[in-house]
């Protein structure tokens, strides 16, 4: 990356979030504004993939949600983002798994990884 | 002053206070010198010549060497006029040197650049042309043709300035009411929201 515009977004960089990957099951507690109030919404599910660096870089974690499937999109510097839960690890042998989405019932499994 | 000359970085992002992601290019502009200033009397209209950039020794004519040296600086690369300064900066002298400091954060601000280059490219590129539209029904190979450039033996010929393919990119591109977001007079740098023309390291002009 170009060390102006690194030097630019560094301080919007946090890290203070956990490590996470592909496979892992994640709870992101998002802050909603409505109005003047302020509440937090937790979306829980598997990371599918994460792309981009630095500032720019985002995560999608899918769920199941009545039987639909829910993805959602963060970024991962968002200051919307409270926090982010690692609830279980997972075991993907690939950066991406977007052959999720084409799975029903017991093959949407992740084996989970003993760290 | 009515603005600096820079060089665009790159693109970018940041998180505004409400915490939404916006869109931003790096300039790094100024410190311009004024090398010339022109009024009524001596050139029939006002404006200020602004010179950023420093030019090599083997490259410099000393036409240039010259007209630097006039206003106490080492040769430069790139020369841009401003006209119309507005009153306040009347008084500036050949001589003086101006940074991003002149910019507020909040205000919008032009940016001139030069967009990139494309080669030749068709209608619907180049001009917005709709295309054909259907590929289907007996359609084969026209889906990005012009269409019709004119009628019939009368006029028996193409009317001038009728849009068609050909080289496309590379003209002087201003890109109007953009907000500036950041200044960094330590570093010369401007974040300014939005998109620019031009590639990354390409020329550009910031004005107010």
């Amino acid at each position: 990356m170009n060390p102006i515009i690194k030097s630019i977004t560094q301080e919007y960089l946090r890290n203070d979030l956990p490590d996470f990957k592909a496979g892992d099951r994640v709870t992101v507690f998002y802050k909603i504004k409505e109005g003047n109030k302020e509440r937090i919404q937790q979306f829980q599910g598997d990371v599918i993939q994460r792309r981009n660096s630095g500032v720019d870089e985002t995560f999608t974690v899918r769920k199941i949600s009545n039987g639909v499937g829910v993805e959602r999109i963060f970024p991962v510097h968002s200051p919307y983002i409270e926090k982010v839960e690692v609830n279980r690890l997972g075991k993907v042998r690939r950066a991406r798994i977007f052959y999720l989405r084409k799975t029903i019932g017991k093959a949407s499994r992740i084996k989970e990884r003993r760290s | 002053m009515e603005g600096l000359i820079g060089k665009k970085i790159g693109m970018t992002s940041i998180f505004d206070q409400n915490g939404k992601k916006v869109a931003c290019t790096v300039i790094e502009a100024g410190p311009c010198v004024v090398t010339q200033v022109k009024t009524d009397k001596s050139d029939g209209y006002r404006a200020i010549q602004m010179a950023w950039g420093d030019s090599k020794d083997k490259h410099t004519t000393a036409a240039v060497k010259g007209h630097c040296a006039k206003a106490n600086t080492g040769a430069k690369s790139h020369f841009v006029e401003f006209r119309n300064p507005d009153e306040a900066e009347e008084g500036a002298k050949i001589g003086d040197s101006f940074d991003v400091s002149i910019f507020e954060i909040g205000q919008f601000v032009d940016v001139i650049g030069k967009s990139k280059g494309k080669g030749f490219q068709g209608v619907v590129k180049r001009h917005g042309f709709a295309g054909v539209g259907e590929s289907t029904h007996g359609q084969h190979n026209r889906l990005r043709a012009p269409g019709s450039i004119g009628a019939c033996s009368f006029p028996a010929r193409v009317f001038k300035g009728i849009r068609m393919a050909g080289r496309t990119g590379g003209d002087r591109v201003m890109a109007v009411n953009l907000q500036v977001l950041q200044i960094h007079p330590d570093k010369n740098l401007l974040v300014i929201k939005g998109n620019i023309p031009g590639h990354n390291g390409s020329i550009v002009v910031v004005e107010r």
